[in-house]
């Protein structure tokens, strides 16, 4: 890996700026060179929210990923919207259970994955977006030691209750 | 790596104001800088140092006044209408030789203008802060780490020459998290015995003031004030070169700008493209030497700024208007893409630095 620039995009409130922070925080206790950029403003009250992460092992460039190898969608205006500014090759995680739709690009991988089914199916019905980046960390073989501390970085002391349910979110998703 | 932390720009700024000394913090919540505000008003009270949100920007910057008077670090944040707001206390400030720290994380404007990143205060912070002759120490960083240490830096040099140092950053830079390191070896302050203390009845009364109704000594301060100033531009200017040895073209730009830059100096440097940058870190102080030195090679100057173009006035300026000069920008709220500044890359070095 030399670089590789993900976007989350969603609704507010699906938990889009926490999975980029635990992607984030994980390069970091990797070693790697990290940048989290989220979308600010009115648009987090429930409208679209997004992300940019970059984690790479050579010092970050510009923080704002437009042409992302990496897309996770999870409604369906953020696959509308950035469905066509992933690179060639790239791969696309979207939550099948709320987008109907299939990806229209035949250059990138696409993995369709009922995550907010599969979270209140698992009565952790806020976990879907934990559930996709289970998958993401499985698919490129990351499902590693820094996702413990990783987790532990990114969950404050205050909820450390939820420590244990965002791991088996994680577990659900590499599973599935 | 153990001991860095992952932060927002506008975190990471407050905790270094809290490592530098800095006990006092005055504002007004404003999109993009409100964590400074939200941070501070969590940390302060644990370690008995004041928090207080001000009825308005006006309020802030001259309760900034009052604890500068009295020798204690102190500061003050907002968003570019806010320092807008601010700008009768920082005339005030410099005029009664008062340091402070002022952070002003960039929005699009003018007017109320949008919430999204921005460099479109420049000429406000490095020409007029406020009324009167004056300036301010401008330091623009360009990522989470240099927020910090500018931060640190900014707090020393405004106590160093008794004025305010500004943080220009913007939204992208407020918003941001990168890893950080807080190891910071902060210098002891400065004595200041101009500050109001309490005489002790043992001394003189200290007078912090900037009304002098006497014109010569008005004169006679302002004169002061700016060779100040001069020995300031000759000691402290500031920047980073980067890829500069061959260039034949020169990308000017600070802040986000520079990181957006490097993108396209990586892609154009594989297309055979002598292309490098020097990324002010002092807006005021300019660094005006290596602009002049890459002069003598570079054909075109391209400034690349998140406003409509007033940086690349003292691009000129220092360069003595010797090269062909491009204009890479957008405004508003936008930022300009690596493609878009690759394009102008591609383009002055077809052009060749002909008109």
């Amino acid at each position: 890996m030399a670089t590789k620039q993900y976007l989350f995009a969603g609704f507010g409130g699906q938990g889009i700026l926490f999975s980029g922070k635990f992607l984030a925080y994980k390069g970091l206790t990797e070693g790697k060179q990290v940048s989290w950029l989220p979308s600010y403003g009115p648009e987090m009250r429930g409208g679209t929210a997004s992300c940019s992460v970059i984690l790479s092992d050579s010092p970050v460039g510009s923080p704002i990923v437009s042409k992302p190898d990496v897309l996770v969608a999870m409604n369906l205006p953020s696959l509308d919207k950035y469905e066509d500014a992933v690179v060639s090759g790239g791969v696309i995680f979207l939550d099948s259970s709320l987008i109907e739709r299939k990806v229209k690009r035949t250059d990138v991988t696409v993995h369709y994955i009922p995550a907010t089914k599969l979270a209140s199916e698992n009565n952790m019905p806020t976990l879907a977006n934990m559930i996709i980046v289970g998958k993401i960390l499985k698919e490129f073989n990351e499902f590693g030691e820094g996702v413990n501390a990783a987790l532990s970085k990114v969950i404050s002391a205050k909820h450390a209750d939820m420590l244990d349910v965002n791991l088996k979110a994680l577990q659900i998703g590499a599973d599935n | 790596m153990a001991d860095k932390v992952l932060m927002k720009g506008n975190e990471a700024i407050a905790e270094a104001a809290i490592i530098a000394g800095c006990r006092h913090y005055f504002g007004y919540p404003i999109t993009p800088q409100t964590e400074i505000a939200a941070y501070m008003a969590k940390r302060m009270p644990k370690i008995g140092g004041c928090f207080l949100q001000a009825e308005s920007e006006v309020a802030a910057i001259n309760m900034v006044y009052g604890v500068s008077s009295t020798g204690h670090r102190v500061m003050t944040s907002s968003s570019s209408p806010g320092i807008s707001l601010k700008s009768e206390g920082l005339s005030y400030l410099a005029g009664a030789d008062l340091p402070a720290l002022v952070v002003n994380v960039q929005r699009g404007g003018p007017g109320l203008g949008g919430i999204q990143p921005s460099q479109s205060d420049y000429y406000q912070a490095t020409k007029a802060g406020g009324h009167g002759d004056f300036r301010m120490l401008v330091l623009a960083p360009a990522s989470v780490q240099e927020m910090a240490d500018l931060t640190v830096k900014g707090f020393e040099l405004a106590d160093k020459y008794r004025m305010t140092s500004m943080i220009l950053a913007d939204g992208t830079m407020g918003q941001m998290m990168e890893p950080v390191s807080l190891q910071y070896d902060v210098k002891e302050m400065p004595e200041k015995k101009w500050a109001t203390t309490g005489t002790n009845m043992e001394r003189e009364h200290n007078i912090v003031n900037s009304l002098f109704l006497q014109p010569d000594e008005l004169e006679k301060s302002n004169i002061e004030r700016f060779e100040r100033y001069k020995y300031i531009e000759e000691n402290e200017a500031m920047y980073e070169e980067y890829m500069m040895d061959d260039a034949e073209i020169c990308i000017a730009a600070f802040g986000i700008a520079s990181r957006v830059a490097k993108n396209a100096i990586v892609e154009a440097r594989k297309k055979g493209i002598k292309v490098g940058m020097i990324r002010p870190i002092t807006l005021w102080p300019f660094p005006n030497k290596p602009f002049l030195k890459a002069s003598e090679k570079a054909h075109t100057f391209i400034s690349v700024e998140l406003s409509m173009g007033q940086m690349i006035d003292d691009v000129k300026l220092a360069t003595k208007c010797r090269g062909e000069y491009v204009l890479c920008n957008r405004v508003g709220g936008m930022i300009p893409s690596p493609e878009e500044v690759l394009l102008a890359i591609e383009t002055a070095n077809k052009n060749g630095g002909a008109k």
